[in-house]
């Protein structure tokens, strides 16, 4: 009788599914991977992210990121060992630097020298064109002309 | 023999678009009306002879000629005829026959659709059309020519990329195509008026629904590849920044500055200059993304196979086109006359701050495109220019602009007061604050990036709202429907299209703000949660396609013990190229996407596998159709309806005189 | 009429840097190491496993190091520029096996001929992201001090074995 009240309690624990595993035993250097990985270009499969590629390349570079981040090395020098090996080429994030200057200023230049030339065209304008005021009869012209519309015959 | 018609028949065409090239301009010149009636039977002609060859390459496709070398280097007997098709434009050489024959269809619209035009005008917009195909029709026969033969023909050939094996295929390009293609009205339009001293509001009025129809093409066709490499390419990902996307986005924002440039022409006769430059500019970024795509310049996914052979002459094309174009506009735009006079602050102040902003945030994308480029040539060093660098550049730019548009149509124009317009939308501003705050908030996560991406959406939504409701309140007396409906097609063109652009920003917003992603390991019959919903595996099993073999995966899907769905991502190895690609399995919703991905097999049955639920993801795409829906009502507005019904003669060109200083 | 050239200023401009754009190639990645000490490694010899070749044991002397793999397709085809090179004696060459099997490595030397002077074994590939390697084949020529003076990337063809690396090796070898 025991043995049957044992098996009824252990029925329930029969008829959980399993939870499925994540993948990687610690989500959250993943994350951390994931997050550098994002920025970063595959050298191989040149259009992939670090993070998307799966060249055998990236799996390398991508164990690597993890060890170090397992030795808590810091996201600013895991990018530092990528790019004295490879180059500024490895970051999809152009880093600030003279020969990079115009890149990062050029849009907000171009915002401010398009702003500056429409209100100057604005002034400009304003000063040339002279407004011409309508006649009462030619003012009543325009509205007949434009509720009927241009007929010819 | 068929393909031998083919390469003939564009032979033919390019005789004929030399002609139409050269006649009609020169007639016009002249006014000989001979001449300049050249224009409308040659473009005819042009198109027939291109769908010839359309049609005899199609023809070789579907017959599985393998003699042809470019069928042999995109198509397989065991393809299916659907994508045998669409192989047309798969590679270099096809898709250059594609633009062409999209280019005689909208030369033909044309020929069709413009009987009040001057005849002048038309001839030199058919004209400047006909040199353009000139230019294509060479590069075609010089070196790029499709119907090359392959002797020996080869067994089978080399199948199409199986990336490319999708419906998407079929849609994309042509709909792309037919937006890169459409600017070349507006730019035709542009340089016939530029060399025929007519510059004025007219040419602005007849230039809107052709540039609109092409945005709307562009839109569509920007939208369609996005959501293709979202559910194609297994990653999630929906936007890159990669070059050729970029090159396809660059004549879209060019367009979109254009269609508010040309409203202000269009109303007011001003900034006639601007809207003509902008038209050069969005055809110049639809050939320059030619270019970019075919030339080898930069690395791309999209590229076609490169050979710079074929980039030096589309450079050269390039070159020509352009730098002609703004040649003569650098010599013609002075003289064009101002038109009326406005404030800062007024409504075409505002449509003109727009153009700033879309102006500003296209040039970022062409330099950040072209940077790495511009380095390398300097020998400066290589670099990369990915999304972190468009994301950053981009939003600061955009979120001005979205502001702009809720405030634009409420100012008046000529003058606007902006005090004045604080008031009428201080309700608006208030109620859109409140919710985007307070929104993410009671979803549980809060970031500033999410409250103002919620905020620009709500923004749109609640100025419509409160312009929506002084235009009633204006309308003379009668039913609320009665009033709704005295209001012009255009206007609700444009609200379609504005509430578009806020579908898409709550799209963009809710998906980077709120989605979650889940990498797991997976045994048979194990569960993974995300989102609220439960993913149960329940093992693969094999599964033969037509030119390929797949591992298929089952997954039940359920919420709140409810079964929702059942989805089945492959992986599936092609056996022609022995690649093998990642087939997402997708739960559409309207308010979420559910996303499964299927990784390596691993030992005992188990996959990795990858899941995701991406809230609010199908708005982006569905923003898109709509801003496109928004555009084609416009378009069918009354006054342009009307003067497509109306069958008069057409104006002859002495009599067009619009007085630049009534507006 | 001036500000309306600037358009057409800036196309030019452009059309200028897509001109010098075909001439490049925009997938080729440059070292950033030429001209930096080569990074250290200390790896068992495929041929004699017991044995380790340390880059150490061959400062004071001018050398190649190739990085090769029995799958790549490009090393066959600079195969024959290696053993020329390893014929005449001017300079060695030093290989290491990429990312590959050790069995597989001797029998394509066995079946192709063997242009090195001893080949190191970097199966895991950390030699190779070292040395900013990102595909095979890829040779760098190193000099006395042990400084990278010139990354090859892709395989060695005759013209520039002649124009580049032979006329640097020796004037490496004069220091």
């Amino acid at each position: 009788m025991r043995w049957l009240w044992i098996f009824i309690l252990l029925l329930p624990g029969l008829a959980v599914a399993y939870e499925a595993q994540p993948l990687t035993a610690n989500p959250q250097a993943e994350a951390r991977l994931k997050a550098l990985a994002v920025e970063l270009r595959c050298l191989v499969c040149q259009n992939q992210t670090l993070a998307d590629s799966n060249a055998p390349l990236a799996e390398d570079l991508r164990r690597e990121v993890r060890e170090m981040i397992a030795k808590d090395m810091s996201d600013k020098e895991i990018i530092h060992f990528l790019v004295t090996r490879y180059g500024d080429f490895v970051l999809y994030r152009p880093p600030w630097k003279l020969t990079t200057t115009l890149l990062w200023l050029g849009p907000f230049l171009l915002l401010g020298v398009g702003a500056t030339g429409l209100v100057f065209a604005l002034r400009r304008r304003q000063k040339k064109v002279t407004d011409v005021t309508l006649s009462e009869a030619e003012h009543n012209r325009v509205e007949k002309l434009l509720s009927e519309g241009v007929h010819r015959p | 023999m068929i393909p031998e018609i083919g390469h003939y028949a564009l032979i033919l065409a390019l005789c004929v678009a030399v002609v139409q090239g050269c006649l009609p301009i020169y007639g016009a010149a002249v006014g000989n009306s001979s001449l300049m009636a050249v224009a409308k039977p040659a473009a005819r002609g042009q198109f027939l002879l291109v769908l010839l060859a359309f049609c005899c390459l199609g023809y070789a496709f579907a017959d599985k000629d393998f003699s042809v070398l470019y069928v042999a280097a995109t198509s397989n007997s065991q393809l299916p005829l659907h994508y045998r098709l669409a192989a047309i434009w798969g590679a270099h050489e096809g898709s250059l026959l594609l633009w062409m024959f999209i280019l005689s269809i909208w030369m033909v619209a044309v020929s069709f659709f413009s009987t009040r035009l001057p005849e002048a005008m038309l001839a030199r917009i058919l004209g400047v059309m006909g040199l353009v195909s000139v230019g294509f029709l060479l590069f075609m026969l010089t070196v790029s020519n499709p119907f090359e033969r392959l002797i020996p023909a080869a067994l089978d050939g080399r199948d199409l990329n199986p990336l490319l094996q999708d419906p998407g295929m079929v849609i994309h390009p042509p709909m792309l195509y037919m937006g890169y293609v459409g600017f070349s009205v507006a730019f035709s339009f542009a340089i016939a008026a530029l060399l025929g001293g007519t510059l004025d509001a007219a040419w602005a009025r007849w230039s809107r629904p052709w540039t609109t129809v092409a945005w709307c093409f562009m839109t569509v066709g920007v939208a369609m590849g996005s959501g293709w490499a979202y559910y194609e390419l297994g990653w999630g990902g929906w936007w890159f920044w990669d070059p050729v996307e970029n090159a396809s986005f660059m004549p879209w924002l060019a367009g979109t500055a254009l269609m508010h440039s040309l409203a202000v022409t269009d109303k007011r006769g001003g900034f006639k200059a601007w809207s003509v430059l902008l038209a050069i500019m969005a055809f110049s970024l639809s050939l320059l993304g030619t270019f970019l795509v075919r030339s080898g310049v930069l690395t791309s996914v999209h590229a076609f196979a490169t050979d710079p052979k074929r980039g030096l002459f589309i450079l050269i094309f390039l070159a020509v086109v352009i730098g002609g174009s703004l040649v003569l506009y650098a010599w013609r735009a002075p003289r064009v006359g101002l038109g009326g006079s406005f404030a800062l602050i007024s409504r075409e102040g505002m449509l003109l701050a727009n153009n700033v902003l879309l102006v500003a945030a296209l040039g970022s994308v062409l330099l950040g495109t072209l940077y790495p480029l511009f380095l390398d040539a300097l020998d400066l060093g290589k670099i990369s220019v990915g999304p972190p660098y468009f994301d950053t550049v981009f939003l600061p730019l955009m979120t001005p602009a979205i502001f702009l548009m809720g405030i634009g149509p409420l100012a008046q124009w000529k003058q606007a007061s902006l005090p004045a317009l604080a008031i009428r939308l201080r309700w608006a501003f208030g109620v859109s604050l409140a919710t985007a705050v307070a929104v993410p908030w009671l979803m549980g996560q809060w970031t500033p990036l999410i409250s103002l991406g919620l905020l620009l959406a709500f923004w749109i939504l609640a100025t419509i709202l409160v312009d929506l409701r002084e235009r009633l309140l204006q309308a003379e007396s009668g039913s609320v429907g009665g009033r709704l409906a005295t209001l012009p097609r255009a206007y609700w063109g444009m609200v379609l299209a504005h509430c578009g652009v806020a579908l898409f920003i709550v799209g963009v917003t809710m998906v980077k703000g709120f989605e979650v992603e889940q990498d797991v390991r997976m045994n048979v019959g194990e569960t993974a949660t995300l989102g609220g919903y439960t993913f149960r595996f329940d093992g693969t099993q094999q599964v033969n396609g037509p030119n390929y073999v797949a591992a298929r995966g089952t997954f039940h899907v359920s919420q709140d013990g409810r079964e929702v769905t059942v989805m089945y991502p492959e992986k599936r190895r092609y056996f022609v190229q022995n690649q093998t690609m990642t087939e997402a399995a997708i739960s559409p919703g309207l308010l979420r996407d559910l996303y499964v991905s299927l990784g390596e097999p691993l030992e005992g049955g188990a996959w990795s596998v990858r899941l995701y639920h991406k809230p609010f993801i199908d708005w982006i795409w569905g923003g898109c159709l709509v801003m496109a829906a928004g555009g084609i009502l416009a378009v069918s507005d009354r006054r342009y309806r009307l003067a497509w019904r109306r069958k008069e003669a057409a104006v002859p060109a002495t009599a067009q005189m619009a007085r630049p200083t009534i507006s | 009429m001036n500000r309306f050239l600037i358009p057409f200023g800036l196309f030019i401009v452009v059309v200028g840097f897509l001109a010098v754009g075909l001439t490049l190639n925009p997938r080729e990645l440059p070292s950033p190491l030429v001209g930096k000490a080569a990074p250290e490694f200390s790896l068992p010899q495929l041929h004699d496993p017991e044995k380790v070749i340390s880059s150490n044991d061959l400062k004071g002397k001018v050398w190649l190091l190739n990085f090769w793999a029995s799958w790549c397709g490009g090393c066959k085809e600079e195969h024959p520029v290696l053993i020329r090179i390893a014929q005449s004696g001017e300079v060695p060459i030093y290989g290491m096996d990429y990312k590959d099997q050790r069995s597989e490595a001797l029998a394509w030397l066995k079946e192709w001929g063997n242009p090195y002077q001893i080949v190191a074994v970097d199966e895991p590939g950390r030699v190779g992201i070292n040395y900013g390697v990102y595909g095979v084949p890829e040779t760098y020529v190193i000099d006395k001090a042990g400084v990278i003076r010139y990354k090859q990337i892709g395989p060695i063809r005759e013209d520039i074995l002649e124009k580049k690396i032979l006329p640097l090796v020796r004037e490496l070898q004069k220091q």
